[in-house]
This record gives C-alpha cells, structure tokens and sequence, in this order.
C-alpha cells in the first residue's frame, strides 16, 4: 500500500494574492482618523451661537437659529415614514428659511433606530429623507437644491437600547453647509 | 496529560469496530477523539516561514484547532501527547493510540524540497480498525504552510462526516472600534479560522457589506467615501478599486453571482428601493424588482437561476424568491413578526436568514418557505452568511446598550454549536468565501 504523496496543484495565484495584499494593507492598525470625514454633517441641534460671534446669513449656525432649538429634524414612528402634524410645521419652518437663501443647498440625512437590520434601515432611512424632501418641495423648495443620504443606524444620536433613544433615532435631518 | 484524561472517558464509550462517522446534523456528536501528534521531518530545514521541525508543529494546532472549531470533534495534541518519529507516520502505533482512548489518528510530515516549497503530508487512521482511511499531499510555498493545515482538516473532516470541505477558505467582514455613534469601520480579510488578518481600508468612511469574488481576486463592498454612498469593487492583488455603477442615487447591499459575472444591488430613488443587476465588467444596470415597497438585499441560488430577497411590499419584511431575471416572485415566508437578510446555502438545499419577532435570531427554512428551525437566540443577532459547504452559518451579535458592540459569531446548523470568532477588533458583516481555488 505505499503510495507516493499526491501532489495537489500549486497555489501560484494565491500565492500572487497573498504577495499583493501584503503590499497594500498596513502592518499595523491605521491610526484613527482626526476627523471623521464620513460621519455626515449631523450636528445634533445645537443652536448656541456663542457670545460675540457673528452669524453668517444664509449658514448653518443662521438655519439652526431660526428653525429653533432641535427643529432641523422630524422623527418617525417605527418602521414608518409618515409625517405628520407636528412634523409639518418644523419643515414648514425650514422652509421659509430655505425661501429666504434661494442658492443654498441643504442635505437631508435619513437615519433608522437599531432594532432593524443593516440594509432594510438603509433603505428605511432613504424613505424618511425623502418624506422630508417631498414635503419641503410641496413647500416650493426645488428639489434640485436638495440632496439626500441614508445612514441607516451607522449614526444613532442617542446610544441607549430603549424606546427613547430609538425614537429619537428615527429621524430625517435637514443639514446646511458649514 | 490532557490526552490520558480522555482515555479514562473512553474506556467506556469507545464502540469496537463500527466504521468511524460523524453525523454533522446530530446534536451533540463531539465525542469523536481524533489524535494529532506533531507531524515529524526527515531533517529539520530552514524556511522563510521557520524550520521544518516548527513548522511540523503549528501544521498540526491548525488541524486540531480546525476540526476543534467545527465543534464535531475532540482534538487532542499536539501538545501533550506522545512524538512520533518519522518512520512512524505511515505506520501507526495503533495499540498505543487505542490504548490511550484515541478513535481517530492524524499524522504527517513536513519536508522541505530542492525548489524551496514544502510538501506536507496528511494521513487519517481509524484506530480501532487499524486501517488508513484516506491521505493527500500538499506541495505549497512555505509562507502558505497554513494553507496545506487547512486541506489536511478539510480531508480529515470530509472522509468521517461525508460532507464537502470549508476550512480552506476566507472571510472578509467590517472591523469596527469606537464609539457607537461615531463607528469606524474597516474593511477586513481573514482566513476561516481568523489567521492571516489584513484590513483593506483605513477607516475614514463608513464601509459596510463586503462579498467576495468567487474567485476571490475582488471585494464588492459598498463605501461612503466623500459622503457618496456607492458600490466599489476593490482589486486585492492591485489594490485598485472602482465605483461599480455612476449613479445619484444610492447605492448599497451588492452582491456577486455564484459565475462572478454579475452583481445585484440595491438602489433607492425618491425613497424607493429596488434591487438591480448590472455586469461585473460594468456597464447598464438591469431593474429586477418594481413594488412600490423596499426590495433589497439578494443572494443567487448556487446555479445562479434564483434569487431569495427581501420585501416589505406586503407591509412587514419578508422574504421572496425570484427567477434571475427578476419575474415569478413569489413569497416564501409566512410567520409572525419579520424576516430579513436571506441567503442561499452553497448546497441549494436551505436559505439563512434573521429572524425578527423580539430578538433577532439566525433561521434556516427550505427554498420553498418550509421546515424552519432557528439556530441561534440572543438580542440581536444578523446577516447570517454560509460556510463553503453550507454546514456553518457565521453572523454578527450586537450587544445591547450603549456600547453596542458587534463580533462575528459561528453556528453549526444543528444550532448547538456556537462560537466567537476571534478578531483583533469588534466585527460585523461576515461574508464567508468558497473553497479557495
């Protein structure tokens, strides 16, 4: 029963693989980032312009001062886009700020709360942004001016695991530029 | 020492003469000893990758440490059992082995050729039969010793379950570290048992839902670089990527199909998400799906002419199957609460997928919606993906809170064996490969 060992075929292009990643990828762990370039504009409602200061027209720190304290946002029911009353008058809110500096362009960030899996929260997230574009647009803000993005729940505002923190998860936030 | 406990054990259990077999959907069948003595040299040879004789050792803790972490069988050495000699491989000392409570016996060699690559030889014995059950030969570059310890656990573990093999294969997956709401997330590659671990990228943007190639020389993954949520195909051996379909709308949740010549996607426009196929080479998209609901997600059946996906379009998620080119959806679940993520096994016979209703939990059910069993039960597990041989389903659990940490975690499909898998950060979206070719 002596047999030879059998020769499995060589592993050349995994070999040619493993050469190329090694080049690639770090060694070691890249250091973090300074500033998270990725994490969106979501600037959690502060309206404090802070003494001395002058507030640009037509800026973000101008929007959050004249929409009112956490009104750049509406939130949602789980697993729902609708808006409602309530949510009505803070876009409507926005949008007479937005008629005033007719060459600003906003982004509306859409966001979901945890309980829910990554992709579907996406795609949640893209409805509730758009639920908020489409009204502010019923409102004459042309929707050119307006861009939106998903965060799904990569970006919670409140960190807990309860109904608190997810419902004020679920959220579409109206972002101007710096 | 460890060895000798076990003999104590298995001097009532051990059955005489029956063929060795390991029914891999039978719960609690590890009793299986399988030996795994350091596999001997004819002469020690130095390597890039170390000695011959070192190496002979760390083959067989990636074998025992394999079929350790299918958690079918009891592994023992190669620490703290006897040293074979080389003489000895092709001729077992089956009295000895039986002796001291072994079923199984793994044994090999590692010799190192005139070229510079290393032959390692692997041989499987049933102790109480006295008789060789199978043996193979891999020849590989040094640095890919691991390589040729992963053939040797997948032979081992193919001729005593009869299942096809999975431990030569890889993994990419998200590492994540920080805060919860300010995540970073790299994208990462490891080997089946989390050796060889490389990140891809460095952390800047948010990288979310990788797959591999079938060929395993790209990455699909979806990345918000410069706040443009797009699908990039990442180039491993250049290092090269590109943005897989130019489009406002984003784009997200891709997929290759089991030939490597198309990739599903999702997209949203004005709110609504439909699922697309578009040409691995690039080129029109295709629009699959139509319902004024969120369709999303997709996995390919393994001859590529079915896809299971997700809807909401009845009001809660669900899951559907569809032919490829998108018609005949049909709806294949029907309990309470929601399903989510499904994904076709390698072996066409069950879809994974997450299990809404209270805790998200890992569940398998039939193609045609029946038979469903869930595996696994924690506050939120997600995104099961399949191991090669569609016998493992990795996936990752949240903790709850305010840290909200996520590891990839494994599950056997007989849902008794779970386990963490190690990873040098927290981790999410595992997506295991094919059996590398």
């Amino acid at each position: 029963m002596k047999r030879n060992l059998l020769t499995v075929a060589a592993v050349a292009a995994s070999l040619a693989l493993t050469a190329g990643c090694a080049k690639k990828a770090p060694e070691q762990l890249p250091p973090p980032p300074e500033t998270d370039t990725s994490t969106g504009a979501d600037t959690g409602g502060d309206t404090s312009g802070g003494v001395g200061t002058t507030v640009l027209p037509g800026s973000r720190q101008d929007f959050l001062n004249a929409v009112g304290q956490g009104r750049d946002r509406i939130f949602f029911e789980t697993d729902s886009y609708s808006v409602d009353d309530q949510d009505r008058a803070i876009l409507d809110t926005q949008a007479a700020w937005l008629q005033r500096y007719p060459n600003v362009r906003v982004t509306i960030e859409g966001h979901a709360d945890e309980r829910g899996t990554r992709e579907y929260n996406l795609a949640l997230g893209d409805r509730r942004a758009n639920a908020a574009k489409n009204y502010l647009a019923s409102r004459g803000i042309s929707a050119s001016r307006m861009a939106v993005i998903s965060w799904g729940k990569e970006r919670p505002e409140a960190l807990g695991s309860d109904e608190s923190a997810w419902a004020q998860n679920r959220r579409a936030v109206t972002v101007i530029p710096q | 020492m460890k060895f000798m406990k076990f003999a104590f054990l298995l001097a009532f259990a051990s059955p005489a003469a029956a063929q060795l077999h390991v029914d891999v959907t039978a719960e609690g069948a590890e009793d299986m000893v399988v030996a795994v003595p350091v596999m001997p040299t004819d002469h020690p040879v130095d390597t890039v990758a170390g000695t011959t004789a070192a190496l002979g050792r760390q083959v067989a803790e990636v074998v025992a440490g394999d079929l350790r972490g299918s958690g079918l069988f009891r592994p023992v050495g190669p620490s703290g059992v006897r040293e074979i000699g080389y003489g000895e491989v092709t001729a077992p000392q089956f009295d000895y082995w039986g002796g001291n409570g072994a079923n199984a016996l793994v044994q090999g060699s590692v010799q190192a050729g005139a070229d510079g690559q290393l032959t390692v030889g692997c041989y499987l014995y049933d102790v109480a039969l006295k008789q060789e059950l199978v043996r193979q030969g891999y020849v590989v570059g040094p640095r890919d010793w691991r390589r040729a310890a992963h053939k040797c656990a997948d032979l081992i573990y193919s001729r005593l379950t009869g299942e096809s093999p999975f431990f030569d294969s890889r993994i990419a997956y998200i590492a994540e570290s920080g805060p919860k709401d300010k995540r970073v997330k790299r994208l990462a590659i490891m080997d089946s048992d989390g050796a060889n671990h490389r990140f891809l990228t460095n952390g800047q943007s948010v990288v979310l839902s990788p797959r591999f190639s079938p060929d395993y020389k790209q990455i699909v993954y979806m990345s918000y670089l410069g706040n443009r949520p797009r699908i990039y195909v990442y180039d491993i051996g250049t290092g090269r990527q590109r943005v897989v379909t130019e489009s406002v709308n984003q784009s997200f949740a891709p997929r290759f199909s089991p030939d490597g010549r198309w990739i599903l996607y999702s997209m949203s426009v004005g709110g609504n998400t439909d699922i697309y196929r578009v040409s691995a080479q690039g080129g029109p998209s295709q629009r699959l799906t139509t319902s004024p609901g969120i369709d999303v997600g997709g996995s390919y059946s393994p001859d590529g002419t079915k896809i299971v996906f997700e809807s909401d379009r009845s009001g809660k998620q669900q899951i559907y199957v569809m032919n490829a080119d998108g018609s005949n959806q049909n709806r294949i679940s029907f309990g309470g609460g929601a399903y989510a993520t499904p994904e076709w096994s390698p072996r066409g016979d069950l879809i994974a997928f997450t299990r809404i209703a209270g805790n998200f939990r890992i569940g398998v059910m039939s193609p045609s919606g029946g038979g469903e069993r869930l595996l696994t039960d924690s506050w939120q597990d997600e995104a099961p993906s399949w191991s090669p041989n569609g016998r493992v389903i990795q996936f990752f659990r949240t903790s709850q809170g305010r840290s909200g940490r996520s590891n990839v975690w494994q599950v056997d499909l007989t849902g008794t064996h779970e386990r963490k898998i190690p990873t040098p950060l927290d981790g999410s979206d595992p997506a295991w490969g094919p059996i590398l070719p």
